[in-house]
């Protein structure tokens, strides 16, 4: 049967209160998921207090202050911190998103809790194991594939067509949205997930590609595609504004059209 | 780290390519059906919800003489028998999903999914068998 439960080795237990930074004016309690693969011990939630005139507004900001300030050891990946790479995809007060494009202030009540994205393995701290997700995306082939002979020039498209591509193109696979899915929780290694999908459709959605059939050849499977259960936490995740049930929506669509 | 290795995961190790593990035995190219007859019983139901309840009201406190005078007209028995046959094949459709979602050890998933069937098939035949000879007056 499906887990409903976390295995034993992933219930949290207890946590350390980093103490309060001398002399500062305003602080912001942070709740922070703590897990580390050598000591052998259980997950933990550590409470350490930012000294918010001292660092920028977003929680990312706050995380970087207290690796800088209080607490080295604290893991977690960064790199653009313009909302643009998806490094820093975690769980902040319950909802998936970008830690550098949530502030803390959009955080009303108590502590900023910070956990890793939801039902994947932890390889440290706020860093997941995104190996799986990744093989998913590669799976669905996001790249051209034509047979006509390759045009001198570029592979053209009319304006119209160009615009179908809105709203897929943009997604950065952070993977807030496929850890927001029950339905991946349940079945991530059979179904493919909504970032996946919506980059499937993507290609399946560009008219200069030549393998629609063969993509959605690939897709047409009870659990790739149809473990969809349009749930819409994808879209209410997505950190982009974008909507990856839609485009599962047009990809069964689109299965349908073929077949009637 | 690979994914096994890592924390939180219940799975034994593997040294199949994370690729290797997601095409496993490649697409089943089958569910558009399913999916497509769900939301045809769907729309089904929707339509004959309505005159179902109608006729299920006007039996309800009655005695099998009424009953059998009610269904023996064409349209009513008609509406039931269809009523039964979309929900039957919805509750198959719908349980099967459930089913595929939440049991992940394979035995106990396909003797769930035949139960279903046989199930779904019991309910099925055993309504239209009382409509029909509600209807026919034997």
């Amino acid at each position: 049967m499906v887990e409903f439960a976390l295995p034993k080795n992933s219930k949290i237990s207890g946590g350390k209160t980093w103490p309060k930074p001398a002399g500062a004016a305003e602080l912001r309690e942070f709740k922070v998921y703590r897990w580390n693969p050598d000591d052998g011990k259980n997950p933990s939630v550590d409470t350490y207090y930012v000294d918010t005139n001292d660092c920028g507004p977003m929680v990312l900001d706050g995380l970087i202050w207290i690796k800088n300030h209080i607490d080295p050891s604290l893991t977690f990946r960064r790199s653009c911190r313009e909302g643009v790479c998806g490094s820093c995809a975690m769980n902040i007060d319950g909802q998936n998103t970008l830690a550098c494009t949530k502030s803390m202030h959009e955080v009303k009540d108590g502590a900023v809790k910070v956990n890793p994205l939801p039902h994947q393995p932890v390889v440290k701290d706020l860093v997941p194991d995104l190996t799986n997700f990744y093989a998913q995306y590669a799976s669905v082939e996001p790249w051209l594939k034509t047979t006509s002979p390759t045009p001198q020039k570029e592979w053209r498209q009319s304006h119209e067509d160009r615009e179908k591509l809105d709203g897929l193109y943009e997604c950065i696979l952070c993977a807030c949205c496929s850890t927001s899915c029950p339905s991946y929780w349940w079945n991530s290694e059979r179904y493919l997930g909504p970032a996946a999908l919506l980059q499937a459709n993507r290609w399946v959605s560009d008219s200069r590609d030549e393998a629609t059939g063969e993509r959605l050849d690939n897709l047409e499977d009870p659990f790739r595609l149809y473990r969809c259960h349009t749930i819409m936490n994808c879209a209410k995740a997505c950190p982009k504004g974008l909507n990856p049930a839609e485009a599962i929506a047009e990809l069964k669509l689109k299965m349908v059209e073929r077949q009637i | 780290m690979s994914f096994d290795e890592s924390h939180g995961s219940p799975k034994r190790p593997s040294m199949r390519t994370p690729l290797g593990r997601v095409r496993n035995l490649g697409a089943a190219h089958s569910g558009t059906s399913d999916f497509w007859r769900q939301r045809i019983t769907g729309v089904a139901m929707t339509l004959l919800i309505i005159p179902a309840l109608v006729i299920i009201v006007m039996l309800l406190g009655r005695n099998q003489v009424y009953a059998a005078q009610t269904l023996s007209s064409i349209p009513v028995a008609v509406i039931l028998l269809l009523f039964i046959f979309a929900s039957a094949w919805h509750m198959k459709i719908g349980m099967q999903v459930v089913i595929e979602d939440y049991v992940h050890n394979e035995k106990l998933k396909l003797t769930a999914i035949m139960l279903n069937n046989f199930f779904s098939v019991a309910v099925a035949l055993a309504s239209t068998y009382a409509i029909l000879k509600l209807s026919s007056g034997v």
